[in-house]
């Protein structure tokens, strides 16, 4: 049986077909669409929640998108230690929902950012960077006007303690506290994270350090055993 | 009773506003000056059925905190309005529905 993925698609997700194709690119895995207002997952090896304005961003990013019904079946599937990745939105969601700690607030400068960064990874025991060598200089495009990662000192400490945050800006585009670009959850399962590797798998969009990333996913997906979401 | 409620949702003392920043650099612009302390928030208003004030306070709570406010950035202060009982609410709709008649 073939490694699935499944990319959730909230009313207002713009970015999944581009995490289907960079998946092709990557190979391994069949991406499959879940649709939001689902109470399941289905038997998918892994989760990935799109960026995009999940619900209109209505209230704030993600506040919406918590209550959708999938929610509560991705809660259990991460708990049960089923990878899960929120990018850009999809991180949002994660964190308003507590799966992921900490909040992401408008820009520092107040710019919506859509730019090229480069980005380090800082920990390899999450899913998404278990491939990658620790310190590795990856260049990965941006996209968010509520990209600047928050938490109070106590949070900060852990995440720094328990080597949870697994990609730092090189240069702080947002006022992200830590230069945090994206952490993850105590287990390494679950993780969050603002720049979009799905934009930089292809020569033909410019960069394709993004498919390091991807790569990771698959394989944490390939060891994952299908559940019965 | 209905009760006329307001939710002002704060960001917590100590998170960055940048837009109470960008406005606080704006206003001198235009000829305001000496204003310090600018922050953004959100006003949320709504009526609700509860029997008394305190109810209807305490219901206002729980949907700021599960929903209204994301506690952690933002604090959420609860003011009731007043209240209005559902008998002059239905005289309302009575007298509505007869203008339309007209």
């Amino acid at each position: 049986m073939s490694t699935r993925i499944g990319v959730v698609v909230f009313p207002g997700s713009n970015c999944e077909h581009d995490v289907v194709r960079a998946l092709q690119v990557v190979g391994g895995a069949e991406a499959e669409l879940l649709w939001h207002g689902d109470d399941r997952v289905g038997d998918v090896d892994a989760v990935v929640l799109p960026g995009g304005f999940a619900h209109g961003d209505y209230l704030r990013p993600g506040a919406i998108a918590r209550f959708s019904p999938v929610m509560a079946a991705i809660a259990r599937y991460a708990a049960d230690g089923g990878p899960v990745v929120g990018i850009c939105n999809g991180f949002q969601v994660l964190t308003e929902a507590g799966l992921l700690p900490g909040a992401l607030q408008k820009n520092a400068g107040l710019r919506f950012l859509c730019t090229t960064v480069p980005v380090t990874v800082s920990s390899t025991r999450s899913v998404l960077t278990a491939g990658v060598a620790d310190g590795t200089e990856l260049q990965l495009p941006i996209n968010h006007f509520e990209g600047n990662y928050t938490c109070d000192d106590r949070t900060l400490a852990q995440l720094r303690d328990e080597d949870r945050v697994v990609l730092r800006y090189a240069r702080n585009p947002n006022g992200s506290v830590d230069d945090i670009a994206g952490v993850c959850n105590e287990a390494g399962n679950v993780v969050g994270l603002m720049p979009h590797p799905e934009r930089a798998c292809d020569p033909l969009t410019g960069a394709t350090d993004g498919t390091a990333l991807l790569r990771g996913l698959v394989d944490a997906a390939s060891r994952t055993l299908t559940r019965p979401g | 009773m209905r009760h006329d409620v307001l939710v002002e949702v704060r960001l917590r003392p100590g998170i960055a506003d940048p837009q109470g920043a960008t406005i606080e650099r704006a206003l001198p612009a235009l000829g305001f000056s000496g204003v310090e302390g600018v922050r953004v928030g959100k006003a949320i208003r709504f009526t609700v059925e509860a029997p008394d004030e305190a109810a209807a306070r305490e219901l206002a709570a729980k949907m700021a905190d599960r929903l209204l406010a994301n506690p952690v950035i933002e604090d959420a202060e609860i003011t009731v309005l007043g209240a209005k009982d559902d008998t002059a609410k239905d005289d309302t709709a009575k007298g509505a529905k007869a203008g339309g008649a007209r």
